[in-house]
């Protein structure tokens, strides 16, 4: 086992803690955007695509590597804009609250 | 230059887990989806600067097409999250996610072929198995909520059995690919026997439990790119993908504590299914009587209350009624009527789906309860409306250990002095069992579908 895919181990292994601990008290109200915003998260295998693209050699690689680019990219902007819509709707209702107590 | 790299991958990475850590608080999650969205501007900068500054091993091929796929990907993905309904979202979650899950996968199956050895990886297989999974999976969870295939639940032993000789096979491939060296064609059967399998783990199950299932899947896909990372040999993916999976994860245990259910039983008891044979039965001796009110009665009742409380459910959400219903809390509220909204952990088809779409029609966020803080004050209520919600509202839930919802935590509706039911007919809903609170002597029900007659309702208190 070389040195690196050790560290790689490590990484993997304090992520899970952090992954769990991280959102641990998430109230009920954000479990859609935050389901939703993690998706946009993992949308980072965009990148993965263009490391295979990037050493693609022959019309095979080159092609499953422009599909995994295509991919992951509407992973991650799709993700990260329908996230972006929901919580935009949790924003707008609270510059609604102060405007709704001043009318009576 | 390596070590200036490295370091932006670490900010890069440090930028998601603060994300996720805003992403679960009310007043900071849009910040953190924005601050998780510009780790991912660092993560995809630093890599094309990489790339370009220092090649591992000559110049980058295919740069132009780089650029390519990530803008079409880019359009394609945001132009389809802008125009996505709100009452859709689930559905476009499950897409994205298939989505990543594919590309996981094409990644691995490239590495595969790239290294054209006979054996494959660990990481490699892993990559290749759960990433396929999650997108034949997830295309599977968006046909069923789009409507595109059947949303029953099917629970038959030749599935179960087909289900268990596919993984077999997995596992005699894996086997195969790990030591012995099956080469290309092992590799391919072992693509074919994922993509089967995440199809037939996904079609059984029926449409009350896809949110569960797409968390899941959102956990797979998270660990399917943290596998790619391991390919790959790249920090940035390993700790994204690990931290989606295990955050999806303790998500998708949290939506089946709301059911309370286990996740063994989502995915393999076939819910729903078996229930659609008594429900039938119940509807075939439908002599059971329930009583009818017409809309002017029960604006009447309605108008003259001190209490009210809204519990709405999906049947409110796809009728897009949602801006009527605010429309005649407001009207009622001006009678005098104190109004609240009951929001069941599952109403709609997501944890927290209903308070997006209240949100979305400025429902102001004080007269929205969970259901811990309203079902005490049930009893105390003149009125509780319901509209388009079912199985968060069955008392069966409470007291019939035959129902495969008991145990459920439900919304006391029927503690209210009088309960008004808004659903189109009779019919058992989506998880397919009937419903006692339709049969209960202060039970009305009002027939019509969410729209048009919270819309009549509109008119008919604005007359009196």
């Amino acid at each position: 086992m070389s040195a690196a895919l050790m560290a790689e181990i490590w990484v993997f292994a304090l992520a899970v803690f952090v992954g769990f601990e991280v959102i641990s008290k998430v109230p009920v109200v954000l479990h859609t955007p935050l389901m939703s915003g993690t998706n946009a998260i993992h949308g980072i295998v965009m990148l993965g695509g263009v490391l295979v693209l990037a050493n693609a050699h022959g019309p095979a690689l080159t092609t499953l590597g422009f599909l995994a680019v295509v991919l992951g990219a509407m992973n991650l902007f799709g993700g990260f804009v329908v996230t972006d819509r929901m919580l935009e709707m949790f924003k707008a209702k609270k510059q609604k609250q102060p405007a709704g107590t001043g009318k009576p | 230059m390596r070590f200036a790299f490295e370091f932006l991958y670490l900010l890069a990475a440090v930028l998601f887990i603060v994300g996720l850590k805003f992403l679960s608080s009310p007043a900071r999650a849009r910040q953190g989806n924005s601050l998780a969205a510009f780790g991912m501007v660092v993560a995809t900068v630093t890599l094309l600067a990489g790339l370009v500054l220092e090649p591992e091993a000559g110049p980058p091929h295919n740069l132009g097409l780089i650029v390519a796929a990530i803008a079409i990907g880019a359009i394609a993905g945001a132009v389809g999250a802008r125009r996505v309904a709100m009452t859709d979202m689930p559905q476009m979650v499950a897409l994205l996610n298939g989505c990543g899950g594919g590309s996981a996968a094409l990644i691995s199956t490239a590495e595969f072929l790239h290294l054209s050895t006979a054996r494959a990886g660990a990481d490699t297989m892993f990559g290749t198995i759960i990433g396929s999974i999650s997108f034949s999976g997830s295309v599977v969870a968006f046909a069923k909520l789009q409507g595109l295939v059947s949303e029953k639940a099917i629970n038959s032993p030749v599935q179960k059995a087909v289900n268990a000789l596919l993984f077999l096979g997995l596992l005699g491939l894996v086997g195969m690919l790990g030591f012995s060296g099956g080469g290309a064609p092992a590799f391919y059967a072992l693509l074919g026997v994922s993509l089967a399998f995440g199809v037939l783990m996904v079609m059984p199950i029926g449409g009350a439990d896809m949110p569960v299932v797409i968390s899941l899947l959102n956990s797979f896909t998270g660990l399917a790119v943290a596998a790619t990372g391991f390919v790959l040999h790249n920090n940035a993916l390993i700790i994204s993908g690990t931290l989606v999976g295990a955050s999806g994860t303790l998500l998708t245990m949290l939506m089946c504590k709301a059911m309370n259910r286990s996740l063994a039983n989502v995915l393999f008891a076939g819910f729903g299914g078996t229930t659609t044979a008594a429900a039938g039965a119940a509807a075939g001796g439908s002599a059971k009587p329930f009583r009818e009110v017409s809309v002017d009665d029960a604006a009447v009742l309605l108008a003259n209350v001190q209490s009210l409380i809204i519990v709405p459910g999906y049947g409110m959400a796809v009728a897009q009624a949602q801006h009527t219903v605010r429309e005649l809390a407001d009207l009622l509220a001006k009678k005098g009527v104190d109004v609240k909204y009951a929001i069941h952990p599952v109403a709609g088809r997501m944890p927290g789906h209903m308070n997006v779409l209240l949100a979305e029609a400025n429902v102001p966020y004080d007269q929205l309860f969970d259901l811990d803080q309203i079902n005490p004050d049930f009893e105390r209520a003149d009125v509780a409306l319901v509209i388009g919600a079912n199985d968060v509202v069955n008392p069966a839930a409470r007291s019939d250990k035959a129902s495969p919802i008991y145990g459920m935590p439900i919304l006391d509706a029927d503690k209210a002095q009088h309960v008004i039911v808004i659903k189109r007919s009779m019919n058992p809903g989506f998880a397919g069992i009937d419903n006692q609170l339709y049969y209960e002597p202060r039970t009305s029900m009002l027939f019509g579908d969410a729209k048009g007659a919270v819309s009549k309702l509109v008119e008919a208190v604005k007359g009196l």
